[in-house]
């Protein structure tokens, strides 16, 4: 079952043949060496292996597809998918606007795309409620700003990752990024937990906090914790933006995406189909 | 020299007395929001800097200013300045003290402040910020007091320490340069997204600079037995004149910019700053009252000054009001509207203002405190020199 799950995942980050079945999938995501020591059980998923493994190029560089169109047609999934992040991560619920930390959450066409923002949109765009999230850049204003490296980019898997016991709390990054995709813990955020997972580490006050692309559970063999809420849906893709043939390149290939703010030059790895 | 200090008339104990209580009151507030966290502040996630960081901002153009005395003194030799380029070296020591501690007081986990250090980032503009900041103050303690020592002493100061003053000239621009560059260098702010902001800040410190340094010799003209001299006052109003002049044209480019433009991103935060930014119905206009006042005030100080040029007047009265009318203009520029107006609206395009909370204002006001006693104890150190010199 287990096994399953994993394989399916390691298909649609195109990372299949990196590595065997059997290792820890942040492994298979992560090192281009090639690890394929136990690999060919996934025949199926083959055929790639050598642009996988071959040039520095075959960087993995995760990515994710918001595919709004099934979110049109239930926005209550996106509520599933935000609440699976608030779960997993251990995010605090705290009512005050002013304190509120987010992962990924929901907000109007015209605040997701004000660059994309016109005055006569369709009213699809205009009743629906878009999923933002931080977009791992592949250029982050974020990591240039910090001034401790508590924020970086995860080498393997392009993933912006941060150190919460290295953050001093400065702010910088958050005033850097432009898309409002990081928090700050005002104050101590253990006791607006709902519920606790003991598998992720709580933050304490004084730090930054945001959407870490679940690379503890890709570490697992697990997919993103929201990916898996709409698992079936297509709502959301996930995978290896370097890798022609996954299956978000596929979606890319073939729909017309657009990504947030594109004018700021961080070069965002998440895409949104509207 | 230090003894200096403790000797002082009334007038002296009662200042320091007031500044005191002032400290105590600021630590109080420190220690409630070091327990709490920053969510004692008014700052929020989209407001996520406040006055902490406006106030550093301001502190480091002042510290800069100090500038427009050791220029005209060591580079051009104009001696008029002699007794009062002391002043302008520990107005930027406690302008930078006040900087650190702001810094301090702003940082979410203050006990990893050393990170910066352990972890040396260069492509991070804050870690070289560090660098001058810390370069700068050390620069000015060292010239400071080498020279003042030597003037105690009545031997002209040793020649080597000639070499750090002129160090410490391109430092001071660069404090400034790179503080602006915290905030020029970032993508999708666009009220900051602007390269004149790094001249429009040099502008303001070599005004905000003088105009503190100038309340201070008349303040001390007054109570302390100490006098610049008319010629240095009045040099000084020059300089603070032009300065002014300056920054308000380069202010005022960014109107143009904006406003004949129509470019949203550049109108949105002067609106808010201005006139009120509307957004879904609601006016968001908190800082309207303070930029009109700081206008009236830089340009009537502008108007005092030029009025003494143009008509050759020269009244003390007229100095010292231009320069506290100047002074607080620059400070509600960049001081309270530079950095709030930037958060506004957010990436997403709300709009979330900030209001400072007691707790805030009174760390706030302990730090500024602190920065005066500290001012003041240099300031009587330099004046206890002087006058046993004339003795
Ligand atoms: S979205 Fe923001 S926080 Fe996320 S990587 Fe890009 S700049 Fe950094
Ligand atoms: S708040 Fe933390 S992560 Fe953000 S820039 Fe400062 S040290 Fe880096
Ligand atoms: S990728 Fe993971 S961390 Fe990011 S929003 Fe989805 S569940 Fe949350």
């Amino acid at each position: 079952m287990m096994d399953n799950k994993r394989r399916k995942f390691l298909k649609m980050a195109g990372a299949t043949v990196l590595a065997g079945i059997s290792a820890p999938a942040i492994v298979k995501l992560s090192s281009t060496d090639a690890v394929a020591s136990g690999g060919g059980q996934e025949a199926a998923a083959g055929g790639h292996s050598q642009s996988a493994a071959g040039a520095s190029s075959a960087r993995i560089r995760l990515g994710m597809v918001v595919d709004m169109r099934v979110f049109y047609q239930d926005q209550a999934l996106l509520d599933v998918a935000i609440e699976a992040c608030v779960k997993a991560h251990n995010i605090p619920e705290i009512p005050d606007r002013k304190s509120e930390i987010k992962w990924i959450w929901k907000t109007g066409y015209e605040n997701a795309f004000p660059e994309h923002s016109h005055n006569h949109r369709s009213q699809i765009l205009e009743h629906n409620q878009f999923a933002v999230l931080c977009n791992h850049c592949d250029n982050p204003s974020c990591v240039k700003a910090c001034p401790t490296k508590a924020t970086f980019v995860v080498e393997k898997n392009g993933i912006v990752a941060m150190d919460f016991h290295r953050c001093i709390g400065c702010r910088f990054c958050m005033a850097a990024c432009p898309f409002g995709a990081r928090s700050f813990n005002w104050q101590d955020p253990r006791p607006f937990i709902k519920r606790y997972n003991p598998d992720f580490p709580t933050r304490m006050r004084g730090v930054v906090e945001k959407c870490n692309f679940c690379g503890e559970r890709l570490a697992l063999g697990l997919e993103p914790a929201c990916v898996e809420a709409c698992k079936g849906t297509g709502a959301l893709v996930f995978g290896d933006l370097n890798d022609a043939d996954s299956e978000i390149r596929k979606v890319l290939d073939e729909e017309f995406t657009i990504q947030r703010k594109p004018s700021a030059g961080t070069i965002p790895s998440v895409f949104y189909i509207v | 020299m230090i003894e200096k200090t403790l000797k002082g008339k009334p007038a002296y104990w009662i200042w320091l007395a007031i500044l005191g209580a002032l400290i105590a009151i600021g630590w109080a507030c420190y220690f409630r929001q070091y327990a709490f966290g920053l969510g004692l502040t008014g700052m929020s996630r989209d407001v996520s800097w406040g006055l902490y960081i406006s106030q550093f901002t301001f502190l480091v153009g002042v510290a800069a200013g100090g500038l427009m005395l050791v220029l005209p003194y060591y580079i051009h030799n104009y001696k008029a300045f002699a007794r009062i380029t002391i002043l302008g070296e520990f107005l930027a020591i406690s302008a930078l003290v006040m900087c650190l501690m702001f810094i301090m007081a702003d940082l979410g986990q203050p006990l990893r402040g050393l990170n910066v250090i352990f972890f040396p980032t260069p492509h991070s503009m804050l870690f070289w910020d560090m660098c001058v900041l810390w370069g700068y103050l050390l620069l000015n303690v060292l010239c400071g007091w080498v020279i003042l020592t030597a003037e105690r002493k009545q031997v002209p100061p040793p020649k080597w320490i000639y070499i750090f003053v002129a160090i410490s000239i391109p430092f001071a621009v660069s404090i400034h340069t790179v503080t602006a560059m915290l905030y020029c260098g970032l993508p999708g702010r666009h009220f900051w997204l602007s390269a004149i902001i790094a001249p429009r800040f040099l502008a303001s410190a070599f005004a905000a600079g003088p105009s503190l340094i100038l309340i201070a010799c008349l303040v001390m003209r007054k109570y302390a037995d100490f006098d610049a001299g008319k010629e240095a006052i009045s040099k000084l109003t020059t300089i603070i004149m032009y300065a002014v002049i300056i920054n308000t044209f380069f202010f005022l480019l960014e109107f143009f910019v904006g406003y004949y433009s129509e470019v949203p991103g550049h109108i949105h935060s002067l609106q808010y700053l201005f006139f009120g930014l509307e957004h879904n119905g609601e006016v968001y206009n908190n800082l309207v009252p303070f930029m009109w006042v700081a206008t009236l005030f830089n340009f009537t100080g502008l108007g005092i000054l030029a009025y003494m040029k143009i008509f050759k007047v020269f009244d003390y009265r007229l100095v010292g009001t231009a320069a506290v009318l100047i002074f607080l203009a620059l400070w509600t520029d960049k001081g309270l509207g530079f950095v709030f107006a930037g958060f506004v609206p957010n990436p997403l395009e709300e709009v979330t203002e900030y209001i400072p909370t007691l707790n805030e204002l009174g760390i706030t006001i302990g730090v500024w405190a602190t920065g005066f006693f500290l001012l003041t104890l240099l300031y009587k150190i330099a004046i206890g020199v002087e006058h046993e010199v004339e003795q």
